[in-house]
């Protein structure tokens, strides 16, 4: 292969309390798609956002072409031909096309700007990527997808030599993404070399020549796509020997359910457009149901489905064998569903309210705006949910924000508990709380389906998942691809299953 | 009377300081216990009050009396604050309010209830209309009121056919002039929705709500709280609130004039609320701060008055003054004044 057009050597940075890369080594070459890849704070981002000047570098040393360069800003990476298109579409919704494409490099006469030059030069952007769009148009006028192609445009519209691509797919579906792949492509056989930052291992199969992966801000390897198969891949991101997880001992099966009784919810051919693609499923009472698959399978997406925050546009949705719907957290409330959201801070706690409100929040919404519930049992409920799980707070006046995390997601717990729900959602109810919290919220788990709930368990830790779980279903870019029981629950089923296209899940894999 | 008074006023002052001395309350009712004192000593005549006809006279009577209207208004802008949005429009309402009661009294003939009836139903009307905008089709609060404070005053006008309309009719006079147990009758009405208010909040769950939806509408949402009809309901009660202070304001002065009622008083309300310690981003509320906050604005317009500043620059002493108290609130500013006070200390003892 030809020589590094960018490379950095021994890239370092710290933030305070981490060492985010540690002497990265990585090298995109001309003509090539280069995957990066690694777990969420694997530091992808963090790599990204050094070449491209957002963040300055503590060590190491970039070059580009035979140039050594010090991007102080994106805006100095664009000039010296580094331009990147985010996850999120980075541009100004109500500014045209031809704006967007040109902002911050318009041409000017005397200060004025040339509104004919700056049209043609949008087309003649856009034309490359074989785009024809009325330039003068706002660009909220346009799809997600085709937004993402003006930011595509725009980014090589400067004389690029190397083009990063940040999750881009995230947000379109299927054909758009074979839209977005034949064009980068075609700019790829134009000589340029492209950066690719996925979850998706499809995709990466699908475009990349070449796959670097990242673990905990190290570097684990660079490798070219055919010498790295997808149970590999998978392996080096979560940090598994391969062996290791072949010769994985499988955990006794839990005891399979009867299955007398409907199941508490079970949908089929339930499914989002551009979200979740259909899927089948099954929760029954007493029973953990886990979700496994990489951040951004679709995991949360179907959660949320589940849980009427958006709404499926197919498939049926049945409660004790019954046909229903689920339209909004409204109803799921009314149905006696529960839902702990991944993003705890954002969409869990209300912030400024004290432990009990935050506590008796859900119950109350179900008793109804006129039936407040007495303070002496909202003290109760609160000093019965503090005792039984262990909540530690200076008391139930304390602003829940002033709890650590793994207490915060406690009083979440306990704010559906008291609702007495038969279905609880949890989206990654460990993630970022201490080991003792974590431990004590899996014994919760396991008390809460012994007592006859049905759990919906989503979570990244594949070990965590098998130790808790009796099914898993695993999901990979967007859809259910296999749904394990049985003896099956164990974590090299799920990996080799998340990973795709390897030897059947069901089990064990002989060497 | 003149000596007890004043007695009884420092002595519930006092109290209440020391009763809400780790609460919001405290700064706003701290700055409104200064300015009283700066009057004690150097306004002559500020705590003057007599009997005449059984009824009480006096600057802090008036202050009462005239801040009624702000008082009223600062209720509903309470609730809508903690939902995390603002209503520019209520002094719009005022003016439509005014505008319905005088025409359907004079104008239509009917009984002078019937006319207050109407007159709040439409105001409630208009607090719907904010609502439908703000929840249903989710438009920033501060350009779905401001539709309304713009055009508000175009549809009280419409209703008047652009006349001002005079009124004297006895029942409709004693809204805003009489005096029930010597007392102004607007007093008892501030007091009767304050109870109204706090019962409504606190006796049913819809204080919790508000500040839920408030402090965190994602997090509200994903709780099943029916975050847009709570929404809906605040600038409902806000509409009626900014209904009723449109009475007080016709009845003040007799008539319905429509371009000037309620003129810039969404903007004390506003103030009021913040002074009380409600905080613009929503959450948490305090309907006690929002009324001392309304009576500080009131006393300082009054002490201005009284001291002769002319009513051209009388904004300007006011603005330092409520900059002073919102400064005052703020932790960061004091926790900085402590640390100054500490390290002057230190040096001191050194």
């Amino acid at each position: 292969m030809s020589e590094p057009l960018l490379e950095a050597r021994g890239l370092t940075k710290r933030f305070p309390g981490v060492v985010a890369l540690n002497a990265v080594n990585f090298a995109a070459r001309a003509g090539e798609v280069h995957a990066l890849m690694g777990e969420n704070g694997a530091g992808k981002s963090t790599l990204i956002k050094c070449l491209t000047g957002v963040y300055p570098r503590d060590e190491g040393e970039v070059t580009l072409g035979s140039r050594v360069i010090h991007p102080r800003s994106p805006r100095e990476a664009e000039a010296a031909g580094i331009s990147t298109v985010y996850q999120e579409v980075n541009l100004i919704p109500d500014l045209s096309v031809a704006e967007n494409i040109c902002l911050g490099r318009q041409s000017t006469t005397f200060g004025l700007l040339r509104w004919g030059a700056m049209r043609t030069r949008a087309r003649a952007a856009l034309a490359r990527l074989g785009l024809t769009l009325d330039v003068s148009l706002p660009l909220t006028s346009y799809s997600i997808a085709i937004q993402q192609l003006v930011a595509l445009a725009r980014a090589i519209d400067v004389a690029a030599k190397v083009l990063i691509l940040d999750e881009p797919t995230s947000s379109l579906d299927e054909r758009e993404v074979a839209e977005l792949f034949a064009i980068v492509r075609r700019l790829r056989d134009e000589g340029m070399a492209v950066i690719f930052v996925t979850h998706f291992l499809d995709q990466v199969y699908e475009i990349a020549d070449r796959i670097t992966v990242l673990r905990n801000g190290q570097l684990i390897g660079e490798f070219p796509v055919a010498a790295l198969p997808r149970l590999q891949l998978v392996a080096r991101m979560m940090g598994r020997d391969v062996k290791e997880i072949e010769a994985m001992d499988h955990r006794p099966a839990a005891a399979p359910r009867s299955g007398e009784a409907p199941p508490v919810l079970a949908v089929r051919g339930f499914g989002r457009r551009a979200s979740v693609k259909p899927v089948e499923l099954a929760v029954h009472a007493g029973e953990v149901l886990g979700f496994a698959g990489l951040l951004g399978s679709g995991r949360t997406e179907l959660a949320r489905l589940l849980f009427g925050i958006d709404q499926a546009d197919c498939g049926t949705l049945e409660i004790d064998g019954r046909p229903a719907t689920v339209r909004s957290p409204q109803a799921a409330l009314a149905r006696r569903f529960g839902f702990t959201p991944e993003d705890r801070k954002t969409a869990g706690i209300l912030p400024n309210l004290t432990v009990r409100e935050n506590l008796i929040v859900a119950l109350q919404v179900r008793r109804g705006l006129w039936k407040r519930i007495p303070r002496v049992e909202q003290d109760a409920l609160v000093a019965k949910f503090v005792a039984a799980l262990g909540i530690k707070t200076s008391g139930p006046e304390q602003l829940i924000k002033n709890l650590s995390g793994g207490n915060q997601q406690k009083v979440i717990l306990s704010r559906w508990l008291a609702t007495e729900p038969r279905l609880l959602i949890l989206d990654e109810p460990t993630r970022g709380i201490d080991v003792g919290a974590q431990a004590d919220i899996e014994r919760l788990i396991a008390k809460f389906r012994d007592e006859g709930l049905a759990v919906i368990f989503i979570c990244s830790e594949t070990a965590e998942l098998a130790r808790n779980s009796q099914r898993i279903l695993v999901l990979r870019d967007r859809a259910k691809v296999a749904e394990l029981s049985g003896a099956a629950v164990c974590e090299e089923s799920i990996i080799h299953a998340i990973a795709g296209g390897a030897s059947p899940p069901a089990g064990p894999a002989g060497p | 009377m003149s000596v007890v008074l004043p007695l009884v006023l420092w002595i519930a002052l006092a109290a209440g300081l020391c009763f809400s001395r780790r609460s919001v309350v405290f700064w706003p009712l701290l700055a409104l216990a200064l300015l009283l004192l700066f009057n004690q000593l150097f306004t002559p005549g500020f705590f003057h009050v007599e009997i005449r006809g059984g009824h009480l006279y006096g600057t802090l009577i008036d202050i009462l009396n005239q801040g009624a209207k702000v008082m009223l208004l600062a209720l509903g802008m309470t609730l809508v604050i903690a939902t995390g949005g603002v209503d520019l429009s209520v002094g719009a309402i005022m003016a439509i309010a005014g505008a319905v009661l005088a025409q359907r009294f004079v104008g239509a003939g009917w009984s002078p209830g019937l006319a207050i009836v109407a007159a709040l139903a439409l105001s409630v009307v208009a607090g719907a209309w904010n609502g439908l905008l703000v929840a249903v089709l989710r438009i920033q609060p501060i350009v779905a009121t401001l539709i309304l404070m713009v055009a508000g005053r175009g549809i009280a006008q419409l209703i008047t056919d652009g006349q001002i309309i005079t009124f004297e009719n006895p029942t409709l006079v004693y809204l805003g002039n009489g005096f029930l147990l010597g007392l102004p009758f607007t007093l008892t009405l501030v007091l009767v929705m304050l109870a109204l208010t706090a019962v409504l909040t606190r006796r049913t769950a819809l204080g919790l709500f508000v500040e839920a939806v408030g402090d965190n509408e994602t997090a509200s949402h994903f709780t099943g709280l029916p975050a847009r009809q709570v929404k809906f309901l605040a600038y409902v009660f806000a509409g009626f609130c900014a209904g009723l202070a449109g009475l007080v304001a016709a009845s003040n002065i007799k008539c319905a004039d429509s371009n000037h009622a309620g003129l810039y008083l969404e903007l004390d309300a506003i103030l009021a609320v913040v002074i009380g310690g409600t905080a613009l981003t929503g959450g948490r509320f305090y309907l006690a701060g929002s009324m001392i906050g309304a009576l500080l604005i009131q006393t300082l317009t009054q002490t201005l008055y009284m001291r002769n500043v002319s009513a051209d620059i009388a904004p300007v002493p006011k603005a330092i003054v409520i900059l002073a108290v919102c400064l005052l609130q703020s932790p960061k500013l004091r926790e900085r004044l402590a640390r100054l006070g500490g390290g002057r200390k230190r040096r001191a003892g050194a």
